[in-house]
């Protein structure tokens, strides 16, 4: 049996009247590729956003890496802190900071390394991620879309997290792209072994990437697990969501 | 892998072999370790000057992430570098470490011969005169660019007169947020001036025992000076940098080429809109300054004076001459032309980058309020030379 990273037990999320999760249940288990999936404003970014601490549930638990988020103290928040990566959806990368100042960022603030092996490190990274030597001291505004969600990556990579959490990866890139950045993450988790939580709407990536998933639905999760143990569940969205004509193209000729 | 800093520290422990030196390296060699690790490696002479082989036993080493394989490459690389020999350094692992040799494939996968490109070292002598160069053709260029900006919006002024076509609910909507909500902030402004100004003549009339001129001194000072500058940096600080600030963000989030693209002329929808309405508010809030710091004056006058009310008021329609109100007021729309042209134009050269809405912002509130002080100048010229 493999080990579970993160549990989410019983979730409530309110904002003032509107509840966006009531009840919500699911594992993410060491090693796999887990994406969250759901319908606009089913909550899909809220629960990664309460995975991560930027935002307190209103009820229930979350546990991450065996530790129960509620009320932990700051401490220990900050040790969790350093052991994730997060790619934000639209990169996040600090627009007064070049690309290998992004990159390092944490390296320098949380490590006491020696300036020559940071370099080393970034430039470790960004071949990692695929992107060019030259653009490390180019700003993030002075880069393609693409390439700011690589160096996003390369810099949620720094500090080599156990966990990586994706919010729509590859939203906003070209096909080609974004079937790159999938392999990529395929290939970085089977690399450095890393556990990967991704927020996804892409049917691609829903299909040739992840490993396990969770669909959100009804405030509440409406299925768990591999792909083809989600579709096997008889639910409004997932029939919609599945039975499209790119889901079915897909299903026709596999994984 | 898990790489936590909780696990084992490393253990340098050295044998003397025939063949040379033999390191047993051991331990979780990840991020966190790494500056003891360097340190320990440090106080061995033979790392600095290996005068003999060395062996590095990697058997013992537990746990190894990205950050300790480039360390622990960088560091074979410089220790085979100093040798006399390449051959003196060699690395053995018995029982290999199955985690080591897969991070050593990944980080030999992507660690090219390569460095970071470095920023070229500049001469700081070059770089003084380059900056100035470069502020000074900016300055230029900004200096076109605005007088662009003012003709563009001088001519849709024109055809929106014209066509009788001004946004009539847009401005009364920004005559009401940079007006009417500015009266709290503008009434305690004035007020205190008034009180200060007061005070402070009130002081030097007494030894004189002039008292009743407390009234010219204030009404005067107040309506032709104080009241409008006052009013217009509260209004510059208020309202233009807002402008900037708003422009700045639609730019960043396209929204200013979105209307482009729909077909709405933002100097017709955005920038027409908030110049007359600060027009039309200035003057108006400079009326509203004159009242308020002339009944701040009046109150020092009765408590530090000994004037009532009523004498200060009828001392007032006495001296205090209509031209002196005209005089503050007629400045209103030419401060408040400025400052919203400033703080429109300083959000349209915002660019992509977040920095830049905080640094066009403060440009745009440092310049309208440094040519609000210019234009009073001048006008304070005019009116003497016209002798009003």
């Amino acid at each position: 049996m493999k080990k579970p990273l993160i549990r989410v037990e019983n979730l409530v999320t309110r904002f003032g009247d509107h509840v966006v999760h009531d009840g919500v249940n699911l594992t993410i288990y060491e090693g796999e590729i887990y994406g969250i999936l759901g319908g606009s404003g089913s909550g899909k970014t809220t629960i990664l956003r309460e995975l991560i601490m930027l935002h307190e549930p209103t009820a229930g638990r979350v546990t991450v890496l065996g530790h129960d988020l509620g009320g932990a103290p700051r401490e220990l928040r900050q040790r969790l802190r350093t052991q994730w990566g997060v790619l934000f959806q639209f990169g996040a990368l600090f627009t007064s900071l070049t690309i290998a100042e992004n990159i390092a960022v944490k390296l320098k603030e949380y490590t006491r390394i020696s300036d020559s092996l940071i370099d080393d490190i970034v430039a470790t990274k960004l071949e990692m991620v695929g992107l060019d030597l030259k653009v490390a001291s180019l700003y993030p505004s002075e880069l393609s879309g693409g390439m700011v969600k690589r160096a996003a990556l390369a810099r949620a990579l720094a500090m080599d997290p156990r966990l990586l959490f994706l919010d729509e990866p590859t939203s906003g890139l070209d096909p080609i792209s974004a079937e790159q950045f999938d392999n990529l993450i395929v290939q970085l988790k089977n690399l450095l072994g890393l556990t990967i939580v991704m927020v996804t709407h892409d049917i691609d990536s829903i299909f040739t990437v992840v490993d396990r998933m969770a669909v959100l639905g009804d405030r509440k999760v409406v299925a768990e697990g591999s792909i083809n143990e989600v579709v096997q569940v008889n639910h409004p969205f997932i029939r919609q969501f599945f039975g499209g004509n790119r889901a079915m193209i897909r299903r026709k000729h596999g994984k | 892998m898990p790489l936590n800093s909780e696990q084992t520290l490393k253990i340098i422990r050295t044998v003397p072999a025939k063949e040379g030196k033999i390191f047993y390296l051991s331990g979780a060699w990840t991020l966190s370790n790494l500056p003891e690790i360097e340190k320990a490696l440090k106080k061995y002479r033979e790392f600095k000057h290996p005068s003999y082989p060395l062996i590095l036993d990697i058997s013992g080493i537990t746990l190894i992430d990205t950050a300790g394989m480039l360390f622990f490459l960088k560091a074979r690389e410089t220790l085979r570098n100093k040798a006399r020999r390449k051959t003196d350094i060699s690395v053995r692992g018995v029982g290999v470490n199955e985690e080591f040799l897969k991070m050593f494939r990944l980080i030999r996968r992507y660690k090219k011969e390569r460095a970071l490109p470095k920023p070229r070292p500049r001469n700081p002598f070059a770089s003084f005169f380059e900056a100035i160069g470069r502020h000074f053709f900016n300055g230029i260029d900004s200096a076109f660019l605005f007088l662009d900006f003012i003709g563009r919006t001088y001519a849709t002024f024109l055809r929106d007169l014209l066509r009788f076509s001004f946004r009539i609910r847009e401005i009364s909507n920004l005559v009401k947020k940079a007006g009417v909500m500015a009266l709290p902030i503008i009434g305690i402004t004035t007020f205190l001036i008034g009180v200060v100004i007061a005070f402070q003549s009130a002081v030097q009339l007494q030894q004189y025992g002039a008292n009743i001129f407390i009234v010219e001194i204030v009404s005067i000072a107040i309506a032709r000076e104080l009241s409008p500058i006052i009013t217009s940096i509260v209004v510059a600080g208020r309202s233009g940098s807002s402008y900037t600030a708003q422009l700045g963000a639609m730019k960043i989030t396209e929204e200013l080429d979105a209307m482009s693209v729909m077909g709405f002329d933002i100097f017709h929808f955005l920038i027409l809109p908030r110049s007359i309405a600060l027009i039309i508010v200035l003057p108006l809030l400079i009326f509203f300054g004159d009242i308020i710091g002339i009944f701040g004056g009046m109150i020092v006058a009765k408590y530090q004076l000994g004037i009532t009310p009523i004498s200060f008021i009828d001392r007032l329609y006495e001296v205090f001459a209509m031209r002196h109100f005209y005089a503050g007021i007629i400045k209103g729309p030419f401060f408040a032309a400025t400052i919203a042209a400033i703080g429109c134009f300083r959000g349209l050269q915002v660019t992509r980058d977040t920095e830049s809405i905080g640094r066009q912002t403060t440009i745009s509130v440092v310049n309208s309020i440094f040519m609000v002080i210019i234009i009073d100048a001048v006008f304070s010229i005019i009116f003497t030379e016209l002798g009003i």
